[in-house]
């Protein structure tokens, strides 16, 4: 290279008129392309561009509705504070069908037609795991509302964060030690029989061991079934703890038929709020979960010690104080899960702020920034709560609370410590290169 | 739980199943065996006969049991109406084509499902079982419910029976089944026998979708299991056999009762899967199925 500089420098004294002509005939056509102009103003003026992957259809849509109002509140405010870095931000939906495939497309589709300047909000940990190595291999800033274990397992890619809810093995490290004090100690967990609920059974079962804990029976339940009577004489007689995790429409059918076969002779039961996410607690059937535990991230009752934040944030979103909509107190938010693309909405408006981003090409520029986060403190940008942020596993941590039922409502019991929930792994995505 | 009383709610399990499964089946029996239309859309009329229970029981939320009778009685008639109009303008204006017909209710499957999504929502809605009481064996509690299911479905297939095999009706639409140009020539009119078949499948489903929903709830994307069973019971029994189609939901409701409760409901899908490949193999037209025509 430093040879070949003398003699390209010596070229440019011999200009003839035909290479001035071409020269400047390039440099004007290339200042009139309206791609170029558009990229010069962009820099201060132009909206900055979040593509949305929502699952608006499909077995997520409940949750979808959810995640896109609360989505749209935090916009709202975001731009009439004036923005992300003075610029306003312009939310692009697209919907991927709560399917993976279609997932993975809704990626390409953000990148190669709406240019977008990242992308968030994808859920389901399925959907998650089959578009997360698109967003990798686009170079796509890739930040997800999942609550599952795969970013900081270290399985996903430099690209992907999840700062806005604390993953599954947090939350189950951080409970088990209540569990075992006072519900329990032999354990039968019963969860879908997929990545989401293979988490809960890898973690879960570690934790509750640490606890001086075992558990009884192990029951997968394949994701389709609509039917869960048989599968509850599986459930050992010695069992002093059940432990539910459901996702999907079935989540109604579990609940009523374990209540069908226990009737009131039951053992203590804990599940996670993912079964009962946008459903109305009075629900007929549901009777049985009175004096029950569930987790929740954030809880759907604001109870009496209701914070400033809590109240802003429902305010906005539109929720009252029973985690129902303002609009029609039939429609069950879910609460436990839709904070996460508000907070999120926060952290990259961190995270943009502090790397100086300007366009796409400023992008490494993003991840590094994110990567460099360390904690948010509670408030109305982080109404569930403070949280740390590990640069290298691109997770957050925060609180999380156990909740009785009690008269068709959830009242919280536990209040989890942030140290509660941390664990040891060794994943380092600052390792991998941009 | 030891063996015995494991057996018996495999049993319970998987007769309730078959019988539900039994009464969908018959639905996409009857059209295919009468107008030879694979009908894709057959799940979403189960679905919307849930769906429409939901509604109609929600409009007497103070009587659940009245409200339940209102759905039973209201729900397979406006799903029946809904049929009839997708057969006067749609499967009519294609002349009932093999080919045509299959791609037109992939159609009207997505049509609508995506419908009952913007109207009703993507919840999963419950409605209150008409009948509740809990059975108590000296094992487990059962819902007592599932068996009012199971008679409920016996009446509707002796129902079914009566009707394709002892009136006027079921004698028009045999023959139309057996030979539609020479029923034609004896002044059968087949598009009306055609209509009315569609809709009488399409209101076996939804009776069926009535009568689950108590148990499962309303949801918009509940149509695809009872599809794909009811594709495997019809391709198990026969295409055109009443007979086959309730032994082969037997078959495969039991199976997957006893196969689930046993070994895994995975194994259960695996092995009725297998059978249909292997029933397409040996017996192409089905168990009980007669000869193709």
């Amino acid at each position: 290279m430093n040879q070949k500089t003398p003699r390209s420098g010596a070229k440019k004294s011999l200009i003839t008129r035909r290479s001035a002509i071409k020269t400047i005939g390039a440099a004007s056509a290339l200042g009139l392309a309206p791609g170029y102009v558009r990229y010069a103003q962009a820099q201060t003026s132009e909206p900055l561009k979040l593509g949305f992957q929502l699952h608006s259809t499909g077995i997520g849509a409940a949750y979808g509705r959810w995640y896109d109002r609360t989505t749209q509140a935090a916009v709202k405010l975001i731009n009439a504070a004036g923005g992300i870095a003075g610029r306003q931000v312009e939310i692009v939906t697209e919907d991927d069908g709560t399917d993976p495939k279609r997932g993975a497309e809704v990626v390409e589709k953000f990148a190669s037609q709406h240019k977008v300047d990242l992308v968030f909000g994808t859920l389901f940990s399925h959907v998650v795991i089959g578009s997360a190595p698109r967003a990798g291999e686009l170079k796509m800033p890739y930040f997800v509302v999942s609550e599952g274990y795969h970013v900081a397992s270290g399985a996903l890619n430099r690209y992907v964060f999840q700062p806005g809810i604390t993953d599954v093995r947090s939350q189950v490290s951080s409970m088990a030690p209540w569990i075992a004090g006072n519900l329990g100690k032999k354990v039968t967990m019963i969860f879908p029989d997929y990545a989401f609920g293979h988490d809960h059974r890898d973690f879960f079962t570690a934790a509750i061991e640490k606890q001086g804990g075992s558990i009884a029976a192990l029951l997968p339940i394949p994701p389709t079934e609509t039917s869960y009577t048989k599968y509850f004489p599986q459930i050992p007689a010695e069992t002093e703890v059940i432990y539910h995790v459901m996702v999907g429409p079935g989540v109604l059918t579990f609940v009523k038929e374990m209540g069908e076969h226990f009737g009131s002779q039951r053992p203590q039961i804990f599940g996670f709020i993912d079964s009962l996410e946008a459903v109305d607690l009075a629900s007929p059937g549901l009777e049985f979960l009175d004096g029950t535990y569930f987790w929740e991230a954030f809880p759907r009752y604001a109870g009496a010690n209701q914070s400033a934040e809590d109240k802003f944030y429902r305010e906005h979103v539109g929720v009252d104080g029973n985690g129902a909509s303002t609009a029609d107190a039939k429609d069950i938010s879910t609460f436990s899960h839709m904070f996460g693309c508000w907070e999120t909405l926060y952290v990259i408006k961190q995270a943009i702020e502090a790397s100086g981003y300007q366009g796409p090409a400023d992008k490494a520029k993003l991840i590094e920034a994110t990567e460099a986060l360390t904690s948010f403190a509670a408030g109305n940008e982080h109404p569930q709560g403070d949280k740390l942020f590990d640069g290298k596993r691109h997770q957050c941590y925060g609180h999380q609370f156990i909740s009785k039922v009690e008269g068709n409502k959830l009242n919280v019991v536990h209040k989890t410590s942030i140290e509660d929930g941390q664990y040891e792994n060794d994943t380092d995505y600052t390792k991998q290169s941009l | 739980m030891s063996l015995g009383p494991h057996l018996l709610l495999a049993i319970m399990e998987g007769t309730v199943s078959a019988f539900v499964l039994a009464v969908t089946a018959l639905g996409l029996s009857l059209v295919f065996g009468v107008m030879r239309i694979v009908n894709v859309a057959h799940g979403e009329f189960f679905m919307l006969g849930a769906v429409l229970a939901w509604w109609l029981t929600s409009l007497v939320p103070e009587a659940p049991f009245w409200g339940f009778m209102l759905a039973l009685a209201v729900a397979p008639l406006l799903v029946g109406t809904i049929a009839i109009v997708a057969d006067r303008f749609v499967l009519q204006r294609l002349n009932y084509q093999p080919e045509a017909t299959i791609v037109a209710t992939i159609g009207l499957l997505y049509i609508l499902q995506q419908a009952v999504l913007s109207i009703y929502g993507p919840e999963a809605r419950p409605v209150v079982a008409p009948i509740n009481f809990r059975i108590v064996l000296p094992w487990f509690g059962y819902s007592g419910y599932k068996l009012v299911v199971v008679g409920a479905a016996i009446l509707l297939l002796l129902a079914a029976w009566y009707g394709v095999t002892r009136t006027r009706f079921g004698l028009i639409m045999r023959a139309t089944q057996f030979d539609g140009e020479i029923a034609q020539a004896f002044g059968i009119p087949v598009k009306r026998v055609y209509a009315a078949v569609f809709a009488l499948g399409a209101m076996l489903a939804a009776a069926a979708g009535v009568l689950v929903v108590p148990l499962q709830q309303a949801h918009y994307l509940m149509g695809l299991d009872p599809l794909l069973l009811s594709f495997v019971v019809v391709i198990i029994g026969g295409l055109d056999s009443l007979k086959g189609t309730i032994v082969a939901a037997f078959i495969i409701g039991l199976s997957d009762g006893i196969i689930s409760v046993f070994f895994s409901p995975t194994l259960a899908k695996i092995i009725a899967t297998l059978a249909v490949a292997l029933v397409l193999v040996f017996r192409p037209n089905g168990l009980f199925g007669g000869k193709v025509r």
